[in-house]
């Protein structure tokens, strides 16, 4: 569906992207993980054709992109990161607007909206400018799928929003999954990018790995370690410093630890002789954002 | 007058909030909140979007009235004395933080001189963020070509500057990755420790383990109150998220 061979992009002296290259499989759910400055929207704007590259070639559905950018307009959906919808315009204006600048009917797509459209239907008169964050969203989603593209483009859609309506946007990208768009998504949030077929960890304007989340984690290729206690803020300070750990990041109510040396027996006698009370440790597996940290360090 | 007494305590009590209740028009968007926060603590303001906590914020700094209640910042009375809270407080968010065409030491200043710190002061202060962050390199450049990380760890510690009562930071570490969102807590910790009050909502659920105490709104009511270790064993869940997930509701969003 995308293909992306070599991109750079400049930006004055800063490189957004460096010799980008990836591909997006029909039908797939494809992640751009990285947190802001990573390069992720500028990819996306050139896959949208709506950015020139400084030198490689983008292609999408088989066609090269700035040749061929009007034909392939009709076949990409994309919301940007900001809202970008006419805000005087009431939510059926927005949508029936969108759909005659492509030639279409909401009538003619509805089936493809329906699930989300219809939950901001009965607000279809009021002003897109005056909509809650989440209602905007919805809008923004189903003006972008109005055309019935086969490539969907999400710039950070879930940024900001609260952890429940985050696991709601992304059922919604799954459903719109089995009608058969492909998806290109980029998100600051790891947790998300198990949710993704595959994903690419980026931090600036490099793609650090590319690989489904499973394989991402298989990778890790050392025992991780959870370790709590009573007091996990100064055992976090106190492991950073000892001889036996390598990588110390705190994870919530836990400390990852990766060992330097020695068995993980001797960090427990090491803690409770410091004091420390209640010391469990546990081998676990480790999480996306355990291998972007490692990726990121390295 | 039980409320008076509450004020004595301002020393310990930096946020003091009963019965607290915003409308706008039909719509309540706080509804009737009862909480208090003490000097040095880390506080997670927790909700769903649409939930109510920024307005719950723009009246704690000073922004907005309440419809009815009360509610005392530093022990200044929100209704009266908005502009003393102003100068108790700092504030920081993903969305506001810094200038971006001022460099480092511009801002510094620009913030500085608006609480009203003098130059000796200004200069002493901008000299210890220096060495601490060992930034000699970046001091004079732009903000905005400073990475999103760094920037936000700047803003943090521009707006505590002036050593307020209590620093306000609304989803401090968005769109930031995730060793310099840890980082990030390291100065939250240290601010905290040095008896600055932390007031801070956040989407992550890992960092809302980060504080001693957390609240959940749902709309507009605080339906969870506690430390997070004690709501867990409440609600027999192994994270705040589980917990976020179980009983927070997003009907306004």
């Amino acid at each position: 569906m995308v293909r992306l061979n070599n991109l750079c992009k400049t930006y004055g002296t800063t490189k957004a992207i460096e010799d980008i290259s990836f591909e997006v499989n029909e039908n797939e759910i494809f992640g751009l993980i990285g947190p802001d400055g990573a390069g992720k929207t500028t990819i996306m704007q050139i896959v949208a054709t709506l950015l020139v590259p400084d030198s490689g070639i983008a292609e999408v559905c088989g066609m090269e992109v700035n040749a061929n950018f009007k034909a392939l307009r009709k076949h990409i959906g994309y919301m940007p990161g900001k809202f970008s919808l006419y805000p005087d315009l009431s939510i059926e204006e927005n949508i029936e607007f969108f759909a005659a600048l492509f030639g279409t009917t909401v009538q003619e797509n509805y089936h493809l909206v329906s699930d989300i459209y219809s939950q901001i239907e009965p607000f279809k008169d009021r002003p897109a400018g005056k909509l809650s964050g989440g209602m905007k969203q919805k809008l923004a989603l189903s003006c972008a799928l109005i055309h019935k593209p086969k490539l969907l483009i999400l710039d950070e859609p879930t940024t900001g929003v609260d952890a429940v309506s985050r696991k709601e946007f992304w059922g919604m990208l799954k459903n719109l999954q089995k009608k058969g768009i492909s998806i290109l998504v980029s998100t600051p949030y790891m947790d998300e990018a198990a949710l993704c077929d595959r994903v690419a960890l980026m931090q600036s304007g490099k793609i650090l790995q590319i690989d489904t989340p499973q394989a991402v984690v298989n990778s890790f290729n050392e025992v991780l370690y959870a370790v709590t206690s009573d007091k996990v803020y100064k055992m976090k300070e106190y492991l950073k410093h000892s001889n036996y750990c390598k990588n110390v990041h705190l994870f919530g109510q836990e400390v990852h630890v990766t060992l330097n040396t020695g068995v993980i027996d001797n960090v427990v006698t090491e803690l409770k002789n410091t004091g420390f009370s209640n010391v469990e440790i546990k081998p676990i597996n480790p999480t996306v954002e355990d291998c972007f940290m490692k990726l990121m360090v390295q | 007058m039980e409320r008076f007494q509450d004020i004595d305590k301002a020393d310990s009590t930096v946020i003091w909030v009963k019965n607290m209740t915003k409308k706008f028009g039909k719509f309540v968007a706080n509804d009737n909140l009862t909480f208090s926060v003490e000097k040095g603590e880390i506080f997670g303001f927790l909700g769903a979007n649409g939930a109510g906590k920024t307005t719950a914020i723009r009246i704690l700094c000073g922004l907005l009235s309440p419809t009815s209640g009360e509610a005392y910042v530093a022990g200044y009375d929100v209704y009266k004395q908005s502009e003393k809270i102003k100068q108790s407080i700092g504030y920081m968010s993903q969305k506001f933080s810094l200038y971006d065409d001022l460099n480092m030491m511009e801002n510094i200043r620009f913030f500085g001189g608006i609480y009203g710190l003098d130059k000796k002061t200004i200069e002493q202060r901008t000299n210890e963020l220096i060495e601490k962050f060992g930034m000699q390199d970046m001091q004079k450049k732009l903000i905005k070509d400073i990475p999103l990380g760094w920037k936000q760890k700047i803003a943090f510690s521009i707006a505590v500057l002036h050593k307020p009562k209590v620093v306000f930071l609304d989803e401090p570490t968005g769109g930031v990755d995730p060793i310099t969102r840890r980082q990030f807590w390291d100065l939250i910790n240290e601010t905290a420790e040095m008896g600055i009050t932390v007031f801070v909502t956040t989407h992550y659920m890992d960092e809302a383990e980060y504080c001693n105490r957390v609240s959940i709104m749902s709309e507009g009511k605080i339906i969870e109150l506690g430390k997070p270790k004690d709501l867990k064993e409440k609600h027999q869940v192994n994270s705040i998220d589980e917990l976020f997930f179980k009983v927070a509701r997003n009907v306004n969003y």
